[in-house]
């Protein structure tokens, strides 16, 4: 479905980012990207959903070159995708609704199918009762199950998402990991970068790890991020019942 | 590009002036103005063709006969009068000299005329010609057989309509350094609301919109703001004809005319607003192409 081959991304500052990445991702896989801080996490989802390009190397997601790709066929590639931003991207002018409205609204969806759809997503989310409300309204944890909304309510074949748990509690990040499993348990691919390692054991996700640039499959041996006791695993109800509601 | 995306784009766009009718208001006045100044002068100008017209005679061409010609040719020349759609009389020598008689002072002097000097001759009838026109008419029929003198003074009518063209010439300059201006305060309009939803642009556009669904709301706010200004330039010379046709109605009474002022025609409005709303519509454009262009994607 995606698939790097020996991708470089170097900035114009001159820091190299990705070095010589190469990886294959299939539908249908859950797969964590993660390493350090500045490790190139960011550059490789940006690159997948050709917000950024590659300096050298090639890539390929579901069956398009991107770097054949013209300028007007990009909008369309990108609907391919349900994108969670690092600080989200909420447009705070306008109601909880509005804002799972807008994705249907480009793609050109009918007004009444759509607010069909919109309602369906945040009530995936658990944010049905919300949808009047005005996103500075809303909780960190409310946020983001905002932002997956507006970005499954198109019913993506990817999902990806960049640092979904920075800044939540481990409630919060819980109900949210678990909604994502949700969705690729209904057959979505699910990447995901985040620095969140402690979800590992319980979501058993494919890892992919990068450090300065260089990418490598698994978790190293001796992992930098100690990996956290079970016990904070031990969320309040709500995360299982969630994927439950969706997988419905 | 369906047509739910045009309904969205005008719901949007409608919103977006209902949500700031101060700025649009303003907006409006300054395309309102810029679209009143050419659109009274083109009326005023068309008021001044009408006055002409009515205060002079109506323009006459006299074909003055060869007092040889004979019952065949007076009737070719009338076929051909005929054939060029001109009405005409007929004014038959002997009519032309009662008519002479009938003046005052003159009636002794024709009296004492051993003969009729005067020729038949034809008049014909130039009312809703322009001037080159009847100047072609003149030519040609002074080169038609037994036609001997051709007597059309023109000379009014030419000055008018060299007056009436400089006119409309200036009023055209006047309205491209108009249009031209419309088209920039649209621009600056347009590129102020981009600005102020830069963040709802950057989503839409990383989220898969297209430049057409991110510049068409923009697209239809830029003409219905032209069209609105359309509407305000045709109020305002229609207020403006209005307080000045009393005046000048009682001018033109003086020069015994029944001239009435008119304000812009319907036709004139519809016009204006299309104007308006090609050019809002274009700066509208011109806005957001150089706005994505100056964003990454």
């Amino acid at each position: 479905m995606i698939t790097f081959a020996n991708v470089t991304k170097r900035y114009p500052t001159g820091f190299e980012a990705l070095r010589d990445v190469s990886l294959d991702i299939q539908a249908g896989e859950f797969v964590f990207v993660t390493g350090h801080s500045g490790a190139g996490k960011t550059t490789l989802v940006k690159l997948m959903a050709a917000i950024e390009r590659p300096t050298s190397g090639g890539i390929i997601v579901n069956g398009q070159n991107l770097s054949a790709l013209r300028a007007s066929a990009l909008p369309f590639l990108r609907r391919n995708f349900g994108l969670v931003f690092q600080d989200q991207k909420l447009l705070f002018d306008r109601p909880v609704l509005a804002n799972v409205l807008l994705p249907l609204e480009i793609a050109g969806t009918p007004p009444r199918e759509a607010k069909k759809r919109a309602l369906a997503a945040l009530d995936k989310v658990g944010l049905l009762d919300r949808e009047k409300a005005l996103p500075i309204a809303l909780s960190g944890g409310e946020q983001q199950r905002l932002a997956i909304a507006r970005a499954v309510v198109n019913r993506p074949a990817i999902l990806l998402a960049d640092e979904p748990t920075a800044n939540l509690d481990a409630a919060s990040a819980g109900q949210i990991l678990s909604i994502f499993n949700s969705f690729n348990q209904v057959g979505v691919t699910v990447i995901l970068a985040t620095h969140d390692l402690q979800w590992v054991d319980k979501l058993r996700p494919r890892v992919l790890w990068l450090a300065k640039g260089k990418l490598h499959e698994g978790l190293p041996a001796q992992s930098p991020v100690e990996l956290a006791p079970l016990n904070a695993l031990a969320v309040p109800g709500a995360s299982d019942t969630l994927i439950e509601e969706a997988t419905r | 590009m369906s047509l739910a995306h045009h309904q969205q784009a005008l719901a949007t766009a409608l919103e977006r002036l209902r949500d700031a009718p101060f700025n649009a208001l303003l907006s409006l006045l300054v395309i309102g103005i810029a679209l009143a100044l050419p659109a009274a002068g083109w009326v005023a100008l068309d008021n001044v063709r009408l006055a002409a017209s009515g205060l002079a005679e109506a323009p006459e061409v006299s074909l003055f006969l060869d007092p040889g010609a004979g019952r065949d040719e007076v009737k070719a020349i009338e076929q051909k009068l005929r054939d060029a759609g001109a009405p005409y009389r007929f004014v038959a020598k002997d009519a032309a000299l009662e008519r002479l008689k009938a003046r005052e002072g003159l009636a002794d002097l024709v009296a004492n005329l051993p003969k009729n000097p005067l020729p038949d001759a034809f008049v014909a009838d130039m009312a809703g010609r322009d001037a080159a026109a009847v100047e072609a008419f003149v030519k040609s029929a002074g080169e038609w057989p037994r036609v001997a003198h051709v007597q059309f003074d023109s000379a009014w009518m030419r000055r008018l309509d060299a007056f009436l063209r400089l006119g409309r010439l200036a009023v055209v300059l006047l309205a491209g350094v108009f249009g031209v201006g419309l088209v920039a305060a649209t621009f600056n309009t347009i590129r102020l609301q981009m600005l102020a939803r830069a963040q709802e642009i950057e989503v839409a556009r990383l989220i898969g919109a297209t430049p057409g669904f991110v510049s068409r709301p923009y697209a239809y706010y830029g003409a219905l703001q032209g069209i609105l200004g359309g509407l305000l330039a045709a109020a305002l010379v229609a207020l403006a004809f209005f307080f000045l046709s009393g005046p000048v109605g009682e001018l033109t009474r003086l020069y015994g005319s029944s001239f009435r002022l008119r304000g812009p025609s319907l036709a004139e409005v519809g016009a204006l607003c299309a104007a308006g709303a090609l050019l809002g519509w274009l700066g509208a454009r011109l806005s957001v192409a150089l706005y994505l262009r100056q964003q990454p994607q």
